[in-house]
């Protein structure tokens, strides 16, 4: 969906806030293992059980990454000091939550989707994760349940909250923002941003207003949003939720909705009058994180290439727009590509196998190899659904494409070959070749199967419609 | 006036010299404070817990330790008192506090820890006000401790438990913590020597946290001496606590025999007189001490710090805001307490109204208040202008001189249940220590003669960040001329 797809006269404003955990050997606050999965209240110790005396010590390779993060982000890395954030809820070990508030680590930047928009991001800061709740009984949720068990495993596992102005306006876009924030995760190492694991969990601000109305109208925070589907799915629906408020002359209520997958829709979860006041403060057994110039030159030289720059370094050597190898990129196969092209392949022909062909991976395929069999299809040695059956076998296998195509027995029919089997085949049926001479284009199947069969596949289908095109002028 | 105090006592210097060359064993040491406390403590009340089969454990181990001839450490065979706000490994912690009544945690706070690596034995645990909130250990969920000196009177707080157990002769030292005074004044009021280290001199991992810009653990003891070495034991860099100082400090002891020649020594002018309830005696007990500094060769005189009439406004604020986070753990869902309800609201609201006792529920109260959207900057915005204020001051004043000195309590010990009704009259109490917490610097109170009722009276000194072994030598000076 894209504004246009909205009712018309509505525009859709969306803010993402992004929780990424991290994947650092050890949690924020104390030395235990941070990993996903293990049997229930076994990575635990006094400190991130919140214990009656016990002191949170940070993670200095936690603060790297959320740095790096922050600069990823083209954020200004400042002076930072963690607060507390007080509320009370069983699986919070203190009963506060240490984040940061009015000082965080990464402010003022920016993420470049690979559609060309920029989206701004406010702020990028650093807060612990809290442990999970399971609420035994009918309902699933708190009330009404008979009892709840706590997993402390995950309470204290280092998040970076990555906060983006309300400048997404389409769902794609926010499809693409989850996406390229991923792309610069996976890029520097710091998690493995699983959604559906939950080591990214994504909360969208939506609101709506009349297209070129200046301000913005109230939003909704939709939660619970756990795959890129849900997420574009949830988008939709609580924009046209609150259009059709709107139109019938009311309002939405600002408010916390959690989405509901299998009912495809949002439902009102805490109302701003309800809202805590989370007493923020200044977390006093902490200290402030000042990182000097030095620090920050480190990290941007250790910064690697991220995706938006390795689409337009792509972009440029194949000569091709953006959107077109954003789908390489993103699977990581754009040195592979870069490789051919410099090695002669033509760029239109790799990007096509690439982005069609090769979306389970490369296996065994080398870049010569990928090379030669883009030059044996370009030289008509092989037609184009040749080489995708070649490709297959040189990913599975390995080789070169030469050997493979000769062990396939597959060599293309060469032209005038393709024209005698096509007249005779006319000859025969001249029925189908009437109707086919009077429009009637199904038939054109007909054709192009009957040689197909009688070549074993090898012909070029391209080459047998143009050939019966060519026919029924004559 | 009845009162339980030992004719004599021994320094913990002495007995660790003792234990270590063999004359002495650490275990009768131990006996013998053991059959004080079984013939005392039933009036007294200075302890929650007495360790007795661990502390025989620990010192038989210690006299094994010597018979094979290794260096025990400074404390070797010292019986130690430790606040029941200090975690012990498996021995019930409670901050004498129904919400941890039968709390044992799995770890030792590392000041326990660093203790028992010294050779000392823990000898029990000793009874504060609620979670450190008080001054008079009248706030204790277990009952109030008494004075040593007169049964009818408070042994200060919050730390009153550790202060008579030493003025008692329990114990030849105790360890306790302070959060605005609750070190000092139990240690005036009970007339033995009591400090509050420079914030981060002393590790607070395994300190159940009141305030925690303002909690620090430090010592009680008999003479100045004594607490200089307990102190060098238990301070020093703890990477578990991130306010802990990673720089050396100077030795303590080096030059606490140094006296007090050349140095300018300021009174501070704001705590000396229109102070609400301040006893002219102890007034009058400070001028003495001052004039003797001066007869020691230091130059004595009245410095201003205007801030500290504001300390004890901005710090039942700062205090309690910090306090009403911290103690929001003891929710019932993990440890100590619960008390059920049909819903975890319910549940919560039960555990904590039963568990906490009311000076407690009044300082969540306070401090939610304070933190409250809407009255932040009023109140605990407005508290922190005035600790950086404070800080000033302070600077200031010590770009001119070494050390400070002023009365540690505004009175004597008094009568159980005087302050009780009006809390205001209790805070009062604390408005000579406030000032050290609020800016995080050293402070010592030590004995310096008694008042008319024949309560001891103790004198302050305070120092600037760090420079303990200063202050050190300005109360040993006083303390060798009080004797």
């Amino acid at each position: 969906m894209t504004n246009a797809d909205l009712k018309d006269g509505w525009e859709l404003i969306v803010g993402l806030e992004v929780h990424v955990e991290l994947g650092t050997a050890t949690k924020l606050f104390c030395g235990c293992v941070n990993q996903f999965g293990d049997e229930p209240n076994t990575n635990i110790c006094p400190v991130c059980l919140g214990l009656p005396g016990s002191l949170p010590v940070v993670n200095e390779k936690a603060v790297i990454s959320a740095m790096q993060l922050g600069r990823a982000l083209n954020c200004s890395v400042n002076r930072s000091v963690f607060a507390r954030k007080n509320y009370f809820y069983p699986d919070m070990p203190k009963d506060y939550q240490i984040s940061q508030y009015d000082q965080p680590t990464n402010t003022d930047g920016y993420l470049d989707l690979p559609s060309g928009v920029r989206i701004g991001i406010e702020r990028a800061h650093i807060e612990e994760d809290t442990g999970k709740t399971v609420h035994i009984g009918s309902t699933g949720r708190i009330s009404g349940s008979d009892y709840s068990l706590v997993d402390y495993n995950r309470a204290g596992v280092p998040l970076i909250e990555v906060v983006s102005h309300p400048e997404i306006r389409t769902i794609n876009q926010a499809k693409e923002y989850v996406e390229e924030l991923r792309g610069i995760l996976l890029a520097l190492g710091v998690s493995d941003a699983k959604m559906e694991e939950g080591s990214i969990r994504v909360d969208a601000n939506v609101s709506v207003r009349t297209t070129n109305e200046g301000g913005l109208r109230t939003r909704c925070e939709i939660k619970n949003v756990n795959s890129l589907r849900s997420l574009g799915r949830a988008i939709e629906y609580e924009a046209n939720r609150q259009i059709d408020l709107y139109e019938n002359g009311e309002s939405p209520s600002q408010e916390t909705r959690h989405w509901d997958e299998s009912a495809g829709r949002t439902r009102s979860g805490r109302s701003k009058e309800d809202a805590e006041d989370y007493r923020y403060f200044q977390e006093p057994d902490l200290v402030p994180l000042n990182p000097n110039s030095e620090i920050i030159h480190m990290i941007d030289q250790g910064l690697p290439t991220f995706p938006s720059e390795r689409r337009t370094q792509l972009a440029a050597l194949a000569d091709i727009d953006i959107a077109e190898i954003a789908l390489i990129v993103e699977r990581s196969h754009d040195d592979f590509a870069s490789e051919t092209i410099r090695a002669g392949a033509t760029p239109q022909m790799a990007i096509k196998h690439l982005t069609n062909n090769l979306s389970d991976g490369l296996g065994k395929l080398t870049p010569e190899a990928f090379t030669s069999l883009l030059q044996m299809e370009e030289n008509a040695e092989l037609t184009s659904t040749q080489a995708k059956k070649v490709l297959g076998e040189l990913v599975l296998k390995g080789g070169n494409p030469q050997e493979v195509a000769a062990q396939f027995g597959l060599e293309a029919i060469d032209t005038d070959q393709l024209e005698t089997l096509i007249d005779q085949l006319i000859a025969n049926h001249p029925d189908e070749w009437e109707r086919f001479c009077g429009g009637e284009k199904k038939v054109q199947g007909f054709f192009v199967g009957e040689i197909m069969k009688s070549t074993s596949g090898q012909a070029d289908g391209k080459a047998i419609n143009q050939i019966l095109n060519a026919r029924t002028s004559e | 006036m009845s009162s339980i105090i030992p004719a004599t006592s021994l320094t913990a210097q002495t007995i660790a010299e003792k234990v270590q060359s063999g004359e002495w064993t650490a275990l009768e040491t131990l006996e013998n404070y053991l059959t004080q406390i079984a013939k005392s403590d039933a009036e007294i009340h200075a302890f929650n817990t007495v360790l007795e089969d661990e502390a025989r454990a620990a010192a038989r181990a210690i006299d094994e330790r010597v018979a094979l001839g290794e260096d025990v450490g400074p404390l070797a065979g010292v019986p130690v008192a430790v606040k029941d706000n200090l975690c012990t490994k498996g021995m019930r912690t409670t901050a004498s506090s129904k919400i941890l009544e039968n709390w044992n945690p799995p770890y030792d706070a590392t000041v326990v820890k660093r203790l028992a690596d010294a050779g000392a034995t823990l000898i029990g645990k000793t009874n504060m006000d609620e979670f450190a909130m008080g001054s008079s250990t009248e706030n204790s969920a277990f009952g109030p401790t008494r004075n040593p000196h007169d049964l009818t009177c408070v042994p200060g707080g919050s730390s009153g438990g550790s202060a008579a157990a030493v003025a008692a002769g329990f114990s030849p030292v105790a360890i306790g913590s302070d959060t605005g005074g609750s070190i000092r004044q139990p240690a005036s009021l009970c007339g033995v020597v009591g400090v509050k280290p420079t914030y981060g001199g002393v590790s607070r991992y395994g300190l159940l946290a009141f305030a925690s810009s303002l909690d620090q653990v430090g010592p009680f003891a008999n003479t100045v001496r004594d607490a200089a070495i307990v102190h060098e034991v238990i301070g020093g860099y703890d990477p578990k606590d991130s306010t802990s100082i990673s720089e050396p400090f100077p030795s303590f002891l080096d030059a606490i025999e140094d006296g007090v020649e050349g140095l300018k020594i300021g009174i501070i002018s704001e705590l000396m007189g229109d102070i609400d309830g301040i006893s002219s005696e102890v007034i009058q007990k400070t001028r003495e001490a001052a004039t003797l500094l001066s007869k020691n060769g230091a130059l004595v005189e009245e410095v201003s710090i205007p801030a500290s009439l504001y300390c004890l406004s901005a710090y039942y604020l700062i205090a309690p805001a910090e306090a009403s986070s911290n103690l929001s753990r003891y929710d019932g869902v993990r440890y100590g307490l619960r008390v059920d309800g049909e819903t975890l609201a319910e549940m919560n609201i039960n555990t904590r109204t039963e568990g906490f006792g009311d000076e407690v529920k009044r300082r969540i109260m306070l401090g939610t208040y304070a933190l409250s959207a809407g009255y932040f900057d009023a109140y605990y915005g407005k508290a922190l202008k005035v600790r950086r204020l404070l800080a000033q001051n302070f600077d200031e004043v010590y770009s001119k001189y070494d050390a400070l000195l002023s009365p540690t309590s505004p009175c004597t010990a008094f009568k159980l249940g005087e302050k009780t009704s009006d809390p205001m009259t209790m805070y009062v109490n604390d408005v000579c220590t406030i000032p050290s917490n609020l800016v995080g610097h050293p402070a010592i109170s030590v004995p310096f003669g008694s008042g008319s009722d024949g309560m001891p009276i103790g004198v302050q000194i305070l120092a600037p960040p760090m420079q303990e072994a200063l202050m050190y030598r300005v109360a040993s000076t006083l303390e060798s001329a009080e004797k």
